[in-house]
């Protein structure tokens, strides 16, 4: 699984605070992507697609394939990349679309648990079948990007990580214009707000729903070819812990909501990483930075049980 | 008409939904053992009304007195605890579970035995356990379905449905039994069978409030009548002031022609 | 009396029940001896899937009765089994007996129960999954950490040399002889999680005919009309979710002192995902289906092994797909299939099916 070990931190230091900011500016990035997946899905269905952590470990796995396939061949690496990163995305579609298909439509009507124990159910198939694949060991990226390293007042960052977040910044607008100015996106909002008046306004439901698996894989995959790039390695137990954080930046967003969804996991990030930073010092070094996962969850419970609707969501009254 | 004393009072109740306003400060007194009924046409406000009393809802603005003790919002149990039970408008029954085991539920807030209890099934739990089920039955004979007693009950029929859920709310022991439009969907030899429950349940010494579109069981069944549109209570009085109102019969002629 | 109240039929069905009884008892005390021919391996074998049993039922508590989603049970396990461990080791040396711990055990298991439940249950049941899920992290990531700078938990090498449960003289570690008949240490365990598991049935029972299972179940059908009938239903939900976590204790003291040892690697997500899998297949709120399931899917990976091992070097000549994770392959497949095609298990209750026929409509 990947941890992120590199975010250790050295000493209190204003350098460490800039420095936590820019690596938690990165990896909030990547929860974001992430955490639209779960909110899109949760806010058209209701469902925790426990599975779509796994969608972008499979998204990582197929642009490291396709990496290590073109990785000799004289073309040139970032046009690689590019179609690492395009191949990676059309297949996460495809998965995103099947698993709507196959697992969770034909129980569109069934009782609350039963979709959750098959996203469950999907989850462990697709692990155990990228285990299968890619084995059991931890993968490296072949490096396809001369790193370069910035050096920001005693912070250093590199153009991987601006490429990341820049990528994520793009990515996101790019979801807003679908989202507010598409036929599809119209339709997909008012599924949101209430699926029976929409289906009776004449929008196709089963489309909508595949519509916001596809669009969440499609993400969801991005933020994996970004994962594999930033930290140069892969497993296929991955998906897991990011899965469950990038939910956990969609509930402190407020879960259905997208634009909570993308502060959610910039905060998550910025919360973490800083959490990293200091919890030695918070605590006497009594807890050290391998504590940095717990973070999340801690920031979960808290919200839950102070703010359940998240930071940005609205409160709605319970429909009696 | 003698003085009653007071069961309930509520004192300016308000509550919105987003710019809504679905209850503007409505103020209205029940008295202990009369037939009360909540009247309005549709969407004045009469089950957010009752949703709040019961705790459903919370209410922005005002409160209630409930036998003299104030209500906190937002606790359905703690509303049934103090003694105010209900049905719902769109029957609410534990479908999967029989007739008998509905009204055993009820009484789930009179009795007491634990996971101790439960487990080492003691004498005493054994006793309460015997004494559920028979004021389960004694309640079923009450409402008058004791015949289906082991049957589902969403095998039941629409008015035995209704009648259970008579027999449900009742087994809490209120003082006040609140009923949302429980003649909704019945005929008239239905409505009048419940009309003779009702009046028992009043004789029987729980105070009813009424909330009903049938303004005729209304009027010969209430001693008072509030009349609630947009959210405001416009008259509350005897239903033969009621009738004549200018305000009500302009609400409902109006209501309808819109 | 309770001539209204439908006794459910338990186990075995029948005219005399007591005959039935009589014989399942009889096949419950040959199992160690006849399994003990094979090995004490299978005896172990035996005795794992008797603490599965347990674990189930106890889980079946929270899903089954009051339909609440545990994706974190094993945490409540590893409190449990971190408990007898660290009270009852050369680690810390303390020794302290199990009678003390086991229930020490329940306790802080149930306490972490209500911490965590009472600030999630008032929520859609969905959140509650997600955060045990996360406590379940939290506590994997404490037992592999909290080495340093004090060695609490001694970190991923787990603890080792934990006393088996004794009683004056009497180690259920050692083989010994009474009347005649000699019993190994795994025999001796045996007997006592049957009687746990024995235990856990008649609580499971009781609880469903009672008061209390009636709340839950109201719940199940409809909150709200549930709450209206005076049910305080985050109290009853929580108490739901503290009793399975105090079940989850105990299996855990039990757990660490058979073994002898334990390390964060037995409490993973996974096993959380086994043991709901074991409710959810064999039927949630149904015992019967409960304790099938554990059987199954704990006699699956030692079918494996020793199944399809052979079979695929007899085929291919080699190991194709390696037993544990064709064993997670056949474990997703089976959730998601079995929720396709019977929700309410293989072996459900009348109730439960009627249920999701009714959900079906």
């Amino acid at each position: 699984m990947v941890r992120h070990q590199r975010l250790v931190a050295e000493s209190l230091t204003m350098d460490t605070l800039l420095q936590q900011l820019i690596n938690g500016l990165t990896l909030g990035a990547v929860y974001a992507l992430v955490a639209l997946g779960y909110t899109m899905v949760y806010g058209i269905i209701g469902l925790i697609n426990f599975a779509h952590g796994e969608v972008v470990m499979i998204g990582t796995m197929v642009a490291f394939t396709v990496i290590v396939f073109f990785a000799g061949s004289g073309m040139p690496p970032l046009l690689i990349l590019g179609v690492g990163l395009l191949v990676s995305v059309v297949v996460c579609m495809v998965l995103g679309w099947a698993l709507e298909r196959v697992a969770y439509r034909p129980l569109r009507h069934a009782p609350r648990l039963t979709p959750l124990i098959t996203a469950i159910g999907m989850s462990i198939v697709l692990q155990n079948v990228a285990m299968l694949i890619w084995g059991r060991n931890y993968i490296t990226f072949p490096p396809m990007i001369n790193k370069q390293i910035y050096e920001v007042g005693g912070a250093s960052f590199t153009n991987v990580q601006v490429a990341i977040v820049s990528l994520a910044a793009l990515v996101m607008l790019g979801l807003i214009y679908l989202v507010h100015r598409t036929r599809i996106g119209m339709a997909m909002r008012a599924t949101a707000q209430n699926p029976h008046v929409a289906s009776l306004m004449g929008v196709d439901i089963n489309r909508v729903i595949a519509m916001a698996f596809i669009i969440g894989s499609a993400l969801g995959a991005v933020a994996g070819c970004m994962v594999g790039s930033y930290y140069e390695i892969a497993h296929y137990q991955m998906g897991f812990m990011l899965g469950l954080k990038a939910f956990t930046a969609a509930v402190l967003g407020g879960i259905g909501n997208l634009a909570g969804a993308m502060a959610g996991g910039l905060l998550l990030g910025l919360i973490e990483a800083l959490g990293a930073g200091y919890i030695g010092d918070l605590t006497g070094n009594f807890l050290g930075s391998h504590y940095q996962d717990i973070f999340a969850f801690i920031v979960l419970i808290i919200v839950l049980m102070f703010r359940p609707s998240g930071l940005f969501g609205e409160r709605t009254g319970d429909r009696a | 008409m003698s003085e009653k004393p007071l069961l309930l009072e509520a004192h300016e109740v308000a509550k919105h939904f987003g710019g809504v306003k679905a209850l503007h400060d409505v103020s209205l007194t029940i008295r202990r053992g009369e037939i009360y009924g909540l009247i309005g046409p549709n969407g004045a406000g009469k089950t957010t009304f009752f949703n709040c009393l019961t705790g459903l809802y919370k209410n922005e603005g005002g409160y209630f007195i409930f036998d003299g003790v104030k209500l906190e919002a937002d606790a359905p149990h703690k509303a049934a605890a103090v003694g105010i039970a209900r049905t719902f408008q769109n029957i609410r029954l534990f479908g999967n579970m029989t007739a008998i085991e509905n009204v055993m539920v009820g009484r789930h807030l009179r009795t007491h035995a634990g996971v101790f209890g439960a487990i080492s099934r003691n004498p005493a739990t054994r006793a309460e356990e015997g004494a559920i089920v028979r004021r389960a039955e004694e309640l079923l004979h009450y409402v008058g379905i004791h015949e289906r007693a082991h049957d589902y009950a969403k095998h039941l029929s629409y008015g035995d449905q209704r009648r259970l859920e008579i027999a449900r709310a009742l087994a809490t022991e209120p003082k006040l039994l609140a009923l949302d439009e429980p003649a909704a969907g019945m005929n008239g030899t239905e409505t009048e069978a419940l009309r003779v429950l009702v009046e028992g349940i009043c004789r029987d010494g729980v105070t009813v409030l009424l909330i009903e579109h049938d303004v005729k069981l209304v009027m010969g069944l209430c001693e008072r009548v509030a009349v609630l549109d947009y959210g405001e209570k416009i008259c509350e009085d005897v239903p033969a002031v009621v009738q004549k109102d200018s305000r009500v019969i302009e609400a409902y002629l109006g209501g309808s022609v819109a | 009396m309770n001539g209204h109240l439908k006794r459910r039929p338990v186990l075995i069905p029948g005219q005399r029940p007591w005959l039935g009884f009589l014989l399942l008892a009889a096949v419950l005390v040959a199992v160690p001896f006849v399994a003990a021919l094979g090995g004490q391996a299978w005896v172990r074998i035996a005795n794992f899937s008797i603490l599965y049993i347990f674990l189930a039922l106890g889980l079946n508590i929270v899903v089954g009765y009051a339909g609440l989603l545990d994706l974190g049970y094993v945490a409540f396990y590893a409190v449990g089994a971190y408990t007898y461990a660290l009270l009852a080791s050369p680690h810390f040396g303390i020794h302290l007996p199990f009678w003390v711990i086991l229930p020490l055990g329940a306790g802080l298991a149930c306490i972490f129960g209500v911490l965590l439940g009472a600030p999630t249950l008032k929520l859609r049941g969905d959140y509650l999954a997600i955060v045990t899920l996360g406590f379940g992290e939290i506590v994997r990531i404490f037992m592999n950490n909290l080495n340093a700078p004090i060695n609490v938990t001694n970190g991923a090498q787990g603890i080792t040399l934990i006393d088996p449960i004794r009683i004056g003289d009497f180690s259920f570690a050692q083989t010994s002889t009474f009347l005649g008949v000699s019993f190994s240490g795994p025999q001796k365990y045996y007997f006592l999680l049957v009687a746990l598991a024995l235990l856990v049935i008649v609580v499971n029972m009781r609880l469903q005919d009672s008061r209390i299972g009636r709340a839950w179940q109201a719940i199940r059908e409809d909150e709200v009309a549930a709450k209206a009938c005076g049910i305080n239903t985050r109290n009853i939900k929580l108490l739901a979710f503290a009793m399975g976590a105090s079940f989850g204790g105990i299996a855990g003291g039990v757990f660490s002192a058979m073994q002898g040892f334990v390390s964060p690697e037995s409490f993973s997500l996974m096993e959380s995902i086994t043991i709901l899998a074991m409710v959810v297949l064999g039927g949630m709120g149904h015992i019967p289906g409960v304790i099938l399931g554990a059987v199954l899917l704990t006699g699956l990976p030692e079918a494996l092994r020793y199944g399809i091992e052979p079979l695929q070097r007899g085929l291919f000549g080699r190991m194709i797909i390696d037993p544990e994770s064709l064993r997670m392959l056949i474990f997703g497949l089976a959730l998601v299939l079995v929720m396709r095609f019977r929700p309410a298990g293989l072996w459900p209750s009348s109730q439960r099916r009627r249920e999701l026929a009714e959900s079906a409509d």
